[in-house]
């Protein structure tokens, strides 16, 4: 049973959670620009790594808020929450001590082309460089997790449009 | 006690020192890939070949599954593949000379809901309508065929009815992977244990050969079934899977006399249970929720299932989990298995069985054989090629089967 922080209630268990699948995926800029090969890559290819992943939660027993984590796949050991539309944090400084290390993005470091094409084609990064937004728009969290003190990471106010779009 | 189990033969197989290099090198020497050397050598005449495992061979999920064999899948490209795998079934303990207890004691598929029932009749029709042995039972026929079952209507999902395979069954899995390995083995193919893959060697768009902990190998054919690595070793080849790790569990209980004369699933409750040759319940239920690769999970699974198996069989009350344990699955977004060819020429995969693979081990081997031998699919697996995620031609077996894979 994993314990998992929600950033808006506290540390609840995983059975209050749905877990929501990597993180920083957003809807694609252009989405008639893409290639069949790209559509695929966008719908049904996600990292996988060993390691640190960046995922997404849903407290549905709870606040039904969505948030982001940094957790290690081998471990379960969940070493950062913070919220929809914030950056991830890989450096170490919003790392609990001891997981500096862990958090380096090494297991990101195999490239894989296809998902560089759709990034290079403007609609994606995966430390996101994100496109200005109203707070409240695209996200089912939008802009809830401002100014919330329990919530590591920046402000949601300039996120990806389309972070937090579900299947 | 129950039955009696075969005594293993005298030799299995050698364990011999890699060679510098063989026509063909698979890669994880649990169920698939052992059926795949195995249908190498015996459908293609391919022979100089090496499996590689980096554990024990059938120490990963051959070892970890519960077991169970069916071929009542919906949609028709499954039903092709699967009652293909069940006719191989049927042949291979004799092919093999080799009882690995191939029980072909029936799997009954449960329904608890209208939508089940509509679902179940609906996927009997589609069965039978594929050349596979398909029954509705109604909560009667149910009861006659497996007696401890409880099919009062005052439980919180009483049984309405099932779906029924016959041919389906259950068999020993680590005596599969033994009878496998010793054929193989016979034919030459070499077993090497304790080897593990960490990279390909490529030549421009071509695999020239794997990088292992002892030593470089060269081949110009690679065919990798490592079920839950197969992301990560894949993109060590430079090619993307659509595949997300999961744990899935498992448990058995102790010992007891035979009280459970089929196998028994049931996806909205949520278990399936038959018991094994020596007396053990095994059952199983869902992945867990995220994705991992620690071979545990977590206990509220378990807590799950043995009160919806408990709820089922009353009788199970008193029985004691002695063991559980976890494996890694590869799951696809359509649940369903890929068996292809990459854009790497040489470089072929069979991955993404999901919680299912197991019944799939003879005619997966059977396809990924001819895919490799012939650098094309076999009908029976074109459909399930990495194509089909930029086609859209996906095998949604996710809803559509309804089951517990």
């Amino acid at each position: 049973m994993l314990l998992i922080e929600c950033p808006y209630c506290g540390p609840r268990d995983e059975t209050e959670y749905r877990h929501g699948g990597q993180a920083h995926v957003p809807y694609p800029a252009d989405p008639e620009a893409l290639s069949d090969r790209e559509w695929a890559e966008y719908l049904f290819y996600r990292d996988n790594p060993r390691g640190m992943l960046a995922e997404r939660w849903l407290h549905t027993a709870g606040c039904r808020r969505w948030f982001n984590t940094i957790r290690d796949t081998e471990t379960y050991e969940i070493s950062a929450v913070y919220p929809i539309g914030a950056p991830r944090p890989d450096t170490a400084a919003e790392a609990p001590p001891g997981s500096a290390a862990a958090l380096s993005p090494a297991h990101h470091a195999k490239g894989d082309p296809a998902a560089r094409a759709i990034a290079s084609s403007g609609s994606h990064a995966r430390t996101a460089t994100a496109h200005t937004a109203p707070a409240s728009a695209g996200s089912p969290a939008g802009g809830s997790a401002a100014g919330d003190p329990a919530a590591p990471g920046e402000s949601p106010a300039s996120h990806p449009t389309s972070e937090g779009d579900e299947r | 006690m129950a039955d009696a189990l075969p005594q293993h033969p005298d030799f299995l197989w050698r364990n011999p020192e890699p060679r510098a290099s063989y026509d063909a090198v698979i890669v994880g020497g649990g169920g698939h890939g052992l059926a795949t050397a195995y249908y190498l050598a015996v459908n293609h005449g391919i022979t100089n070949t090496a499996v590689l495992e980096k554990g024990w061979l059938a120490g990963g999920n051959m070892a970890r599954n519960t077991a169970i064999i069916r071929s009542n899948y919906l949609w028709d490209e499954s039903a092709a593949i699967y009652e293909h795998s069940l006719k191989l079934w049927e042949e291979l303990p004799a092919a093999l000379d080799y009882d690995f207890l191939f029980s072909q004691r029936g799997v009954m598929n449960l329904a608890h809901t209208l939508g089940d029932v509509r679902e179940g009749t609906r996927r009997v029709g589609a069965n039978v309508l594929n050349g596979v042995d398909a029954e509705w039972l109604d909560p009667q026929q149910v009861k006659e065929l497996c007696p401890i079952i409880n099919v009062a209507d005052d439980l919180r999902y009483p049984v309405m009815g099932a779906t029924y395979q016959p041919r389906g069954g259950i068999a020993k899995h680590d005596h599969v992977a033994w009878a496998l390995a010793r054929q193989c083995d016979a034919m030459g193919v070499y077993i090497i244990q304790n080897c593990e893959v960490e990279g390909f060697l490529t030549a421009g768009d071509r695999v020239t050969g794997v990088e292992t902990n002892r030593g470089r190998i060269a081949t110009g054919t690679v065919g990798m079934a490592v079920a839950g690595d197969s992301w990560d070793l894949a993109q060590s080849a430079g090619i993307r899977l659509p595949i997300q790790s999961h744990p899935l569990q498992a448990l058995v209980s102790e010992l007891f006399e035979p009280v459970h004369p089929t196998v028994v699933m049931s996806n909205h409750v949520h278990v399936y249970v038959s018991q094994a040759h020596k007396g053990e319940l095994v059952m199983g239920a869902g992945v867990d929720g995220y994705t991992g690769f620690g071979r545990r999970g977590s206990f509220h699974i378990i807590e799950e299932q043995l009160a919806a198996a408990v709820e089922l069989f009353p009788i199970f009350a008193r029985a004691h989990v002695l063991r559980t344990w976890g494996g890694i699955v590869d799951v696809t977004l359509d649940a369903s298995p890929i068996i292809s060819p990459t854009p790497l020429d040489g470089f072929y995969v069979n991955a993404g069985w999901g919680t299912g693979g197991f019944k799939g081990t003879p005619a997966s081997g059977y396809t990924f054989a001819h895919t490799i031998a012939t650098g094309s699919p076999h009908p029976l697996n074109a459909p399930f090629t990495l194509d089909r995620f930029e086609t859209g031609h996906l095998i949604d077996e996710h809803g559509a089967a309804g089951v517990a894979h």
